[in-house]
């Protein structure tokens, strides 16, 4: 079975913090990180391949220091791993990015299931997944919290609703997006940080997969950002401190107009 | 910093614009866009909201869309439609036009009972493509999300997902889309200026509902298509419901919610008798689904679900950005927590340091005192 699994280096945006200075947002010592979501696609990703055989290859979109994270993946199992970088990709927006991951898919040709993470935790949009799916014109399952099964060129899946869950049949070649609930991600092994270190990661640029110049990068983003801003800081509350009974009587008199 | 001046380096720089609005004050920096636009841009015209059904029922989300599609269309001087796709769904077509819609396309199959991404983004690109709106909002619920996100690619238009603010330049009638990023850290404005539609994912709660009128008249107009459309190499085996109350979180006025500090399952018995008196619902922060305590249909935070009800009460949370994020647009955050420096209590609008084993119950009685 080949599984390509799509991975993004992000800041931690946990780390992330408002400097109430300056009112700017402070990156310096943030770490860069695999996206959390994606430490579990690449985890089903070798699941799969240890269960029906085959190998991962693992990709990413990126500036150069990206090759960090697909390192990490091949430490964890994914067996080849594929850097698409050029200056030109910059400022993509998830239309682009979506565009770009394809046409480098469709440069390794042949796989039968494209596993993502539901979405970056620095851009929170959860697009990229369905739209390279889209673009491949392939079918999608997202919010994944368990493959059933894989049998007969399909695969049996159950996604994520709000209400509980569904469970979807979908023939292969799919794209799915999974959520955390799948599984735990395993750590490094040794051997697998020493096959990392000296493994050889391809690198592409837009003419080695054969992008569009007016569908990548700034020019094929119809979004754009017209400006960032901080949220107004919201004011410090009323924390009462006490004898149990004092301190909830406080607390129901102080939202008195509300319950009513 | 090179001799004083800020030098950016090219290779690492992504085009994120955050230089340009720290430099404005100097129009320092200037990112040059030149990029195709819709051709025959100006016929765009008019505001759609699509409906999500579950069910055969009109989920209320799409009536807070409503809302804010009118005050949108208002602004632009054009018409709101809604696009209702299901199987035995006409009739949900005049609640829609109750609720603001001037017209509602409306696609009957029972191919579309169930939301499948294929047959469903390939018929709302088709009626884009015949009829030219400028705008279309989506609910940010999992299918919706997964379904727009086709649509945008088959278009090739912009998409942004879970605006918080929706706004219009009415002279040059482009939308301002504002939304947070960076895990809820920053807000971004985002324009889809040169092409149409300009699509955008809202999150439930996030807008106010449309208000009903039932004397609102509105064209219904029922569309039939080939076979072909209706075609999906996915199908739904099964559906399942784990909420295990009858209140959906979401849905929520006032929720209890409670994390890691519960200790265990039989513990959030004692939150569920609060959220009786309150008429809420129960959450639970991730931790406390992890543990197994609670089903992950209750789980509030970046992993869970976004709420947004007039009170929220923290139980033993100790207030990770993980979890703010699901819950930090509530009206009234209240927190109790035995730790006088946890993070929630820098958001919460009441709080109260002290044993939740004792404070719950406690509050539980008076407030059945008081109601």
């Amino acid at each position: 079975m080949n599984i390509i699994v799509c991975v993004k280096q992000v800041p931690d945006t946990s780390e992330v913090r408002i400097d109430p200075a300056t009112n700017n947002l402070v990156r310096d010592g943030v770490k860069s990180i695999v996206n959390p979501f994606d430490a579990y696609a690449i985890e089903e990703g070798v699941r799969l391949k240890e269960k029906f055989g085959g190998k991962v290859i693992v990709l990413t979109m990126g500036p150069p220091q990206a090759e960090t994270v697909l390192r990490e993946a091949i430490a964890l199992g994914c067996d080849e791993a594929v850097l698409v970088s050029d200056r030109a990709f910059a400022g993509s927006d998830t239309l682009a990015t979506s565009y770009t991951l394809s046409k480098a898919i469709e440069k390794i040709k042949d796989y039968d299931v494209i596993i993502c993470g539901k979405q970056a935790i620095d851009g929170d949009t959860a697009q990229v997944g369905p739209g390279i799916a889209a673009t491949l014109d392939i079918p999608q399952i997202t919010y994944v919290r368990k493959i059933e099964d894989i049998k007969d060129g399909t695969i049996t899946a159950e996604r994520s609703t709000e209400e509980g869950y569904e469970v979807v049949e979908t023939k292969l070649p799919c794209l799915m997006t999974v959520v955390k609930e799948i599984n735990t991600p395993r750590l490094p092994s040794l051997k697998g940080k020493i096959k990392a270190k000296s493994a050889v990661i391809q690198t592409w640029k837009a003419a080695d997969i054969g992008a569009e110049e007016n569908r990548i990068g700034l020019k094929g983003s119809p979004t754009w950002v017209l400006k960032i801003f901080i949220p107004p800081p919201k004011p410090k509350g009323k924390i009462f401190e006490g004898e149990g009974q004092h301190v909830v009587d406080q607390l129901v008199d102080s939202l008195k107009g509300l319950l009513h | 910093m090179v001799d004083k001046k800020a030098v950016i380096d090219l290779d690492k720089c992504t085009l994120c614009s955050s230089c340009v609005e720290a430099c404005r004050k100097f129009c320092a920096i200037e990112i040059v866009r030149t990029t195709t636009q819709t051709p025959d841009i100006e016929k765009y015209k008019g505001v759609w909201v699509f409906a999500e059904q579950r069910k055969g029922v009109v989920q209320s989300v799409t009536y807070e869309l409503l809302g804010k599609a009118r005050d949108l269309g208002g602004k632009l001087k054009v018409e709101v439609a809604c696009v209702l796709l299901g199987h035995n769904i006409k009739e949900k077509a005049q609640d829609l036009i109750a609720r603001g819609a001037d017209k509602v396309y409306v696609v009957d199959n029972p191919k579309l009972e169930h939301l499948l991404e294929e047959p469903y983004a390939r018929i709302v690109t088709n009626l884009i493509r015949k009829h030219r709106p400028e705008i279309l909002l989506c609910p940010a619920t999992s299918m919706g999300r997964s379904v727009i996100s086709r649509i945008a690619v088959q278009l090739r238009v912009g998409l942004t997902a879970d605006c918080t603010g929706l706004d219009v330049n009415a002279d040059e009638r482009y939308l301002m889309q504002t939304r947070p990023a960076f895990g809820g850290n920053i807000m971004a404005t985002i324009l889809s200026k040169h092409h149409r539609p300009q699509l955008a994912t809202v999150r439930h709660k996030v807008m106010k509902e449309a208000a009903v009128d039932l004397k609102r008249k509105g064209a219904v107009e029922v569309v039939e298509f080939d076979k072909s459309f209706f075609i999906s190499r996915a199908k739904v085996l099964n559906v399942v419901d784990e909420v295990i109350s009858t209140v959906n979180i979401a849905e929520a006025n006032v929720i209890v919610s409670g994390g890691r500090a519960m200790g265990g399952a039989e513990n959030f018995k004692m939150l569920e008798e609060l959220a009786k008196v309150l008429n809420g619902a129960v959450g639970a922060s991730r931790a406390a689904v992890d543990e197994g305590w609670m089903p992950y249909s209750h789980q509030v935070g970046q992993t869970g679900k976004t709420v947004c009800p007039t009170i929220y009460i923290a139980c033993g949370i100790s207030g990770q950005i993980q979890h703010l994020v699901g819950m930090q647009s509530s009206d009234i955050i209240i927190a109790i927590n035995r730790d006088p420096s946890a993070p929630i209590f820098n958001i919460a609008n009441y709080g109260i340091v002290g044993d939740l084993f004792e404070i719950i119950p406690l509050l539980t009685k008076r407030l059945k005192e008081v109601l």
